[in-house]
């Protein structure tokens, strides 16, 4: 599977989880994804770059457009060096939170993506990777 | 920074959301109209997420919190014209919106409200201009 395409933008803010949501809806448009595939990723997106910004001081997004021959897709990647988490099913978990969200974030990017990969060590941050498949349910 | 206009008809307050909201613009809403509800004695209150092509959890929550701090404040509230693409996608996110009153259009919510401001009992308003 290669990229044709990524590029990397920081997200440290409130402001930046907007024009997070603006790229990735105009990458997953290029894409052709439908209205509906574009809304799922695009608000996958907004979730993971709120949990960096509010719990893993801020962090990077690499957005990358895939082509694997048959199908392509967007894969994004959410990194940060913030505290990690110490216990990721947990963090899964809907209505877990340690902060004053809905703990929603991490399991409903999890639900709204094809594919869906975390890393996280105490004190070395977070790495989520979420992957949509055009055409793919 | 930007503020969400908020405007008074009558015993309702209508909002229309035309710009994809950072969260603080969301929190400034949910306090503007709470604040509002008690300055005119709002009965209802109308918003219009119909230009909204997202709604993630933290504006979800908000729309769901102005909702119940509403009712608290004897107004209720009515969401309309949500994109069918982002109703899909809230429902797998996890959110119901439990609580919140929905309608298609805002032709459909305005006769909801209406039903609601009719059973109200008539108070005096504090508008100024009939003192």
């Amino acid at each position: 599977m290669t990229a044709t395409k990524s590029e990397t933008v920081p997200v440290r803010g409130s402001a930046e989880v907007v024009s997070v949501r603006h790229l990735v809806r105009r990458w997953a448009v290029e894409l052709g994804f439908t209205l509906v595939e574009q809304t799922k990723i695009v608000t996958a997106a907004s979730e993971l770059a709120r949990n960096m910004v509010d719990y893993g001081l801020g962090g990077t997004m690499t957005i990358e457009a895939l082509d694997n021959g048959t199908r392509k897709g967007l894969r994004l990647i959410f990194e940060d060096r913030g505290p990690g988490i110490p216990d990721i099913n947990q963090a899964l978990r809907d209505g877990f939170t340690s902060g004053n969200g809905m703990g929603l974030g991490l399991g409903g990017a999890k639900r709204l993506s094809n594919e869906f990969e975390i890393r996280s060590a105490p004190g070395e941050g977070t790495r989520v990777a979420i992957t949509r498949w055009r055409g793919a349910s | 920074m930007e503020r969400i206009p908020i405007l008074k008809m009558g015993k309702f307050l209508l909002v229309s959301i035309q710009v994809d909201m950072d969260d603080r613009t969301a929190m400034n809403l949910q306090d503007d109209l709470t604040a509002q509800i008690v300055k005119h004695r709002a009965k209802a209150v109308l918003i219009d997420i119909s230009s909204l092509d997202v709604v993630d959890s933290f504006i979800g929550r908000m729309l769901a919190n102005t909702a119940a701090m509403a009712r608290i404040l004897d107004a209720e509230t009515v969401v309309v014209g949500m994109q069918p693409s982002v109703a899909i996608t809230l429902v797998e996110l996890g959110l119901s919106l439990k609580g919140v009153r929905s309608a298609l259009n805002v032709e459909r919510g305005m006769e909801m409200l209406r039903g609601i401001a009719e059973d109200a009992p008539e108070e005096p308003t504090d508008d100024g201009d009939e003192k």
